[in-house]
């Protein structure tokens, strides 16, 4: 007779094996390689949760540490790949195949071991996609997450971090697979339930809470003249003319210098109220004079920052918050929002190319995409209108039928025409190109495609991507704003100023910006320490930033 | 270190009535720059010690287009470079002539 359900029968095998190692869900910390010995099979699919910012860090050194000649060849599905140990598992053979979407620190191994064979590669993938896989073809057979603290039953409160865990546990508890929690402590309540007790299996106190990166923290006194100049061309060259309220702001300091101008410059436009209301957003601390300010109404958030709890605590009217007053994230849902629901993404990158193609990717760093292409992508899928999204397809196709035509997303690209060490912005040919030879790729890394940019802002002044009509306009558009790179230099400049007239191009004396204005004077905050006080003392910067 | 000299004749004399000014400082990523008004109305001479090497292109380019567009006639500037971006070097000549350009000694 035929079985249907083997898998529910192998999930009840995998946790009567583990059982023997808990009081009722709770197992020791000093018994986690045992359990996951127990539990977890050679060749299983595993997300070992590895978000953007919070690390399952003691689950990963149990997994390290298991008997090889019982779990081995594992195939990782996670999101980051953000500690050493995730690495450590492929250089000791417990794990053989990967799929995962960022990998940030680890960003120059990772390329090593891919070259080295010592990995074997899936994809990369954008957060949104790998979540989509989980439901699809990359449900895991084990999940081991991490959450701030459970009660005994297994409820788990994940706190302001929650980040990926319901999408993790909802793909792999409703497809037979176990999950286990490594926590801060064990309580007799938890504050709110993020994750209900029959989606757990095994819960485990860890020694020290688990590790959270303060990815979204800028500092202030960084911030330079020319990031100045380069946001106060992004608040009058495309925010107050589309109007935009609904947006995401990548990490970086050029959008931090914007955060840090709205309550300033943006304030002497008259834009208040008109601009920059909702976002998608993690809590950065950078956005915090402009909140104190009243400019902004409303933010979801993918995860939280480290400092940021109190002050969100007393800011719900402005962040989502639980039943207990701290922050609630979701990288799921806010990536979903990020997609649909806003009009503009607005980040830096590392290499542009003359069709307007971006990537992060260098030769010797595979970063991974994170969340970037959901934000900084049309929306083929949407259909409803909002004034930016209709005005930018308008411009995109001014001949087309008003009731027929497609609205376009802002897809904007901010930066300084040189980086670190004087390296260009501007490239004639991506080094995601020369990884993608070297690797056999079927696809190069491209973070942002060029035909989805609508708008690169520069120290030079705005291109916008949206008015032009051929490749070769395009091309001295994106030259036109490359400044003294190689790739500006080469500029045609009769057609450069011709996409002047027409506004393609607008430099910062068209818009009424003098380049000299752009003084650190104009910042809301000049240091972590102004934020500090823009907060009420509510912000608590980790120790790293707290140089005064 | 690399030592780069560039003249140019220009148009219009600087205005104002300073004699000297100095902006930025000498640190990695920026600049000083030493303004003196030294020379024939028509001149405008730039000396330049950067430490990094090999960008003499670069500089041709950005110290042509600052000429063209401010037209700084009878200045002398005196540039110590600590590997500076472009567009750092562009905004701290153009913070020079408007230092000079103000009424004082």
């Amino acid at each position: 007779m035929t079985s249907w359900q083997n898998n529910r029968a192998a999930r009840d095998a995998r946790i009567a094996a583990g059982a023997g190692l808990a009081r009722g869900k709770v197992v020791e910390a000093h018994d986690v390689t045992r359990l996951l010995e127990a539990v977890v099979r050679s060749g299983d699919r595993v997300c070992l949760e590895g978000d953007n910012q919070k690390q399952a860090d003691l689950l990963s050194r149990a997994l390290l540490a298991v008997d090889l000649s019982k779990v081995n060849d594992l195939h990782m599905v996670q999101s980051g790949v953000v500690l050493p140990e995730h690495l450590d598992l492929f250089d000791r053979g417990v794990a053989k195949r990967l799929d995962y979407a960022y990998s940030g620190p680890q960003s120059a191994r990772i390329a090593r071991m891919l070259f080295g064979g010592k990995i074997e590669l899936g994809a990369v993938h954008t957060y949104l996609e790998l979540f989509a896989r989980y439901f699809i073809d990359l449900t895991p057979h084990v999940a081991l997450i991490a959450a701030v603290s459970a009660d005994r039953e297994g409820n788990l409160y994940t706190g302001p971090n929650t980040e990926d865990t319901p999408t993790v546990v909802e793909a792999t508890a409703f497809k037979d697979g176990v999950v286990i929690a490594q926590v801060n402590e064990i309580v007799d309540t938890v504050p709110r339930v993020d994750i209900p007790a029959d989606r757990v299996h095994f819960i485990v106190k860890a020694d020290k809470p688990f590790f959270v990166e303060p990815l979204f923290t800028r500092d202030p006194a960084a911030i330079t003249e020319g990031q100045i100049l380069t946001a106060m061309l992004a608040i009058k060259g495309v925010y107050a003319p589309y109007g935009v309220q609904r947006l995401n702001h990548g990490i970086g300091f050029s959008t931090a210098a914007i955060e840090l101008l709205l309550p300033t410059f943006g304030e002497r436009l008259g834009l208040k109220g008109t601009i920059a209301s909702h976002f998608a957003l993690n809590p950065h601390p950078a956005l915090i004079p402009a909140i104190e300010s009243g400019w902004v109404r409303q933010i979801h958030s993918f995860g939280s920052e480290v400092g940021m709890d109190d002050y969100i605590r007393a800011r719900s009217d402005v962040y989502f918050t639980g039943s207990d007053g701290s922050l609630r994230s979701n990288r799921a849902f806010c990536q979903t929002a990020g997609l649909y629901a806003c009009d503009m993404f607005i980040g830096s990158t590392l290499q542009i190319d003359l069709q307007g193609n971006s990537s992060t990717v260098t030769t010797s760093r595979i970063a991974g995409f994170g969340g970037a292409p959901n934000m900084g992508a049309d929306a083929r899928g949407r259909r409803h209108p909002s004034e930016p999204w209709l005005k930018a397809g308008a411009e995109a196709d001014p001949d087309g039928s008003a009731l027929m035509r497609r609205g376009r997303k802002l897809v904007v690209q901010i930066g300084e025409t040189f980086g670190d060490k004087n390296v260009p912005l501007f490239v004639e040919k991506l080094d995601a190109i020369e990884l993608a030879e070297k690797l056999k790729l079927d696809l190069a890394p491209v973070m942002i495609y060029g035909d989805d940019v609508t708008h690169i802002i520069t120290e030079e002044g705005v291109a916008n991507l949206l008015l032009c009509r051929t490749a070769q306009e395009r091309e001295q558009a994106i030259r036109g704003v490359a400044g003294y790179t190689d790739v500006g230099r080469r500029r045609d400049h009769g057609m450069v100023s011709r996409l002047r007239e027409r506004g393609v191009i607008r430099r910062p004396e068209d818009l009424g910006i003098n380049p000299l204005d752009a003084d650190r004077s104009l910042l809301a905050a000049r240091s972590i320490k102004d934020l500090v006080r823009w907060s009420g003392g509510l912000y608590a910067p980790p120790s790293k930033f707290r140089n005064w | 270190m690399e030592d780069l000299n560039f003249q140019h004749q220009v148009r219009a004399r600087a205005g104002g009535t300073r004699q000297r000014a100095i902006v930025g400082v000498v640190a990695s990523g920026n600049l000083e720059v030493l303004v003196e008004r030294s020379l024939p109305d028509a001149e405008c001479v730039v000396d330049i010690k950067t430490a990094a090497m090999g960008f003499g292109a670069v500089w041709s380019a950005v110290i042509g287009d600052f000429v063209e567009r401010y037209s700084p006639g009878g200045l002398k500037f005196s540039i110590n470079d600590g590997g500076a971006r472009p567009d750092t070097v562009s905004l701290r000549l153009a913070q020079a002539v408007r230092l000079i350009a103000e009424a004082g000694q």
